[in-house]
């Protein structure tokens, strides 16, 4: 019993941090149709920005964070102007290709500045809390709590604000939303900034816990896309639903049954649903795509 | 004869010059490089058949090389079969299991196809890595035998030995995949497989069964795949579970295009360049990647129809100013 309320809180803390890198995943899938390869190469960048900022500017670990997200966010722009833009009425298999071409650029960028070596964030919050058997580290507790905090935010924001609701306008009708004078390329923009500078932020909370490496976000990148389709191509609710799920089959895989096979169980499970549900948990249905 | 001469020279005179190659070429280094591009354009043309000619970004094409270069391993080294036997057996047990993926992961579309695709290699690239029994871990399989000899009893007998032999072998394949996507893709059936790509709604309303053209085409894709892995395994010697990754599918993805998609040639002229180009790039190392990211993106945004495209716009305008002229 302990082991399992063990495993049901990291998959809850890994869960929470998938859940917020496929927000940023499922976003802007919702408003380009576009799926963005290299989300996680931006979410292994905002680890790396937070990391300087510390050891080298010698920042403390919240500025540091906010200004890895900011960084990251302009980060995301430059990615859609130069990379996704110029494809954007191309269809077909192009942005799929230009997507993959900044996945390699940007790992390998990395590799090649700062070295293949992992590295690893001294931890703010060193503390151990223990309930009911179960080895909570403060830091932990953290991710949990920042993430559903930054899930709430973000759905005020998209609800209740103006410059939200343009947001979810375009997601459900770009002609639509031309006409009532929402300018498209601006929420692209934005969506994207969203989107990185969540990732940023999810890669500064984990990277204390786990060490920081450019190949980090290639399989942060993946679990995040099984997410995404899991709960359905931009559905914001399937991102979090799906984030939980996949931290849950994990931990609770991993410890049970194989460590070494744990990512296993999370992509066979994105299979085995798609072949019930070809779009998905939450997803609508897709043609001509 | 004449008639067929005229339209085909040009193709004629590539097949004398690629026959007459190891005569020429007898630096051992080169030699190894140019028999590995051939072998490369095997498995580019594959992914062809699925990416270009039927539209699927099928992102596991890697790992279906995998399995072909694992199966000739397991069968070859660990079992002690006959070459021979093990290259047509892996390639059909890859194409059974595309068939197996292909029955669910074909009812998705564009992203989610990519993307379970994607997956599935990943699958296939960590089991590689663990299964310590069969497939050997992160060491994987060293001391695959050349391919076993051909002996006609009293008449003539091949051995593998040689680079030339080898240069040969891969050649033979190559040519065998050509005529086999060629035929495929003149025929009826290659034109539904094109109709699927352009757009798949349509393609239904006209009667095209697309969920078994494209089940199709991944399964003779995935086979082509695996028996340019199962020759790699055995020419090369050894493998680990990097021929499963996905870069090894980038690779792919990389001839094809900047060779030129839903060509013939242009995956072969991919798989030949950019090897030889990465030789004369070395000086670059760790740039070599950045660089080739890039090449994708410009290529994909300015010339999404790649080196065959390119030379297909050039031919016009030649052909337009003399007419004009």
């Amino acid at each position: 019993m302990e082991l399992f309320l063990q495993q049901v809180f990291n998959g809850i803390m890994l869960g929470s941090t998938y859940a917020i890198v496929a927000l940023g995943l499922t976003m802007v899938f919702g408003i380009l149709h576009v799926p963005n390869f290299a989300h996680g190469q931006m979410y292994m960048l905002g680890a790396y920005v937070c990391f300087f900022l510390i050891t080298i500017f010698g920042f403390a670990y919240w500025p540091a964070m906010a200004m890895s997200a900011v960084v990251l966010a302009l980060g995301g722009v430059i990615l859609e102007v130069l990379v996704f833009k110029p494809v954007r009425n191309a269809g077909g298999i192009a942005p799929f290709i230009s997507a993959l071409g900044a996945l390699i650029i940007i790992e390998n960028a990395v590799v090649v500045l700062w070295g293949p070596e992992g590295h690893r964030i001294p931890n703010p919050y060193p503390g151990i809390i223990e309930v009911f058997g179960i080895t909570m580290s403060t830091q932990r507790l953290l991710v949990i709590g920042v993430a559903f905090a930054l899930i709430v935010l973000l759905q005020i924001f998209i609800k209740k604000t103006t410059l939200g609701s343009t947001i979810e306008a375009v997601a459900q009708n770009k002609e639509g939303a031309t006409l009532v004078g929402i300018n498209v390329n601006r929420v692209s923009a934005l969506t994207f900034a969203i989107s990185t500078g969540l990732a940023a932020v999810a890669a500064c909370l984990v990277a204390p816990i786990f060490m920081i490496s450019p190949s980090m976000g290639m399989m942060v990148g993946m679990k995040a896309f099984v997410i995404v389709i899991l709960g359905g191509l931009g559905s914001i609710p399937g991102a979090i639903v799906g984030g939980l799920i996949l931290g849950l089959i994990e931990a609770i895989g991993g410890g049970y049954f194989s460590a070494a096979y744990k990512d296993v169980f999370g992509f066979g499970a994105l299979v085995l649903i798609l072949a019930i549900r070809p779009t998905g948990l939450f997803g609508k249905e897709i043609k001509g795509r | 004869m004449m008639k067929w001469l005229k339209t085909n020279w040009f193709y004629l005179v590539v097949l004398v010059i690629a026959l007459a190659l190891p005569l020429v070429i007898t630096n051992r280094y080169y030699s190894q490089v140019i028999t590995m591009s051939l072998l490369f354009a095997i498995g580019a043309l594959s992914l062809n058949l699925i990416l270009g000619f039927t539209g699927q970004m099928s992102l596991a094409h890697g790992a279906f090389f995998a399995i072909g270069a694992y199966g000739v391993a397991i069968l070859t080294y660990t079992l002690g079969w006959n070459f021979w036997l093990a290259l047509p057996s892996s390639a059909l047990l890859a194409a059974f299991i595309g068939f197996l993926v292909g029955m669910p992961a074909l009812r998705t579309r564009g992203s989610y196809f990519a993307i379970t695709t994607m997956c599935l290699g990943e699958i296939i690239y960590l089991i590689a890595g663990n299964w310590m029994e069969l497939t050997g871990g992160h060491n994987g399989i060293v001391g695959i035998p050349v391919p076993s000899p051909i002996a006609v009893p009293g008449v003539l007998e091949i051995t593998f030995q040689s680079q030339a032999s080898q240069y040969y072998l891969v050649l033979f394949f190559l040519l065998l995949t050509v005529f086999v996507m060629h035929r495929l893709t003149k025929s009826l059936r290659g034109m539904t497989f094109l109709a699927t790509a352009l757009n798949e709604d349509l393609s239904e309303a006209v009667g095209i069964n697309t969920f078994r053209t494209k089940l199709l085409s991944f399964i003779v894709a995935n086979f082509f795949a695996a028996l340019a892995g199962g020759i790699y395994a055995s020419l090369i010697g050894s493998i680990s579970p990097s021929v499963a990754s996905l870069t090894m599918t980038f690779n792919f993805l990389m001839f094809v295009l900047l060779g030129g998609i839903t060509t013939l040639a242009g995956p072969i002229i991919g798989a030949f360049i950019i090897p030889i180009l990465l030789e004369y790039l070395q000086f670059l190392q760790d740039y070599q990647m950045i660089l080739f990211g890039f090449l994708l993106i410009v290529v994909i945004i300015y010339f999404p129809t790649g080196f065959m495209g390119l030379y297909a716009k050039v031919r016009d305008k030649i052909k337009k100013s003399k007419v004009g002229a």
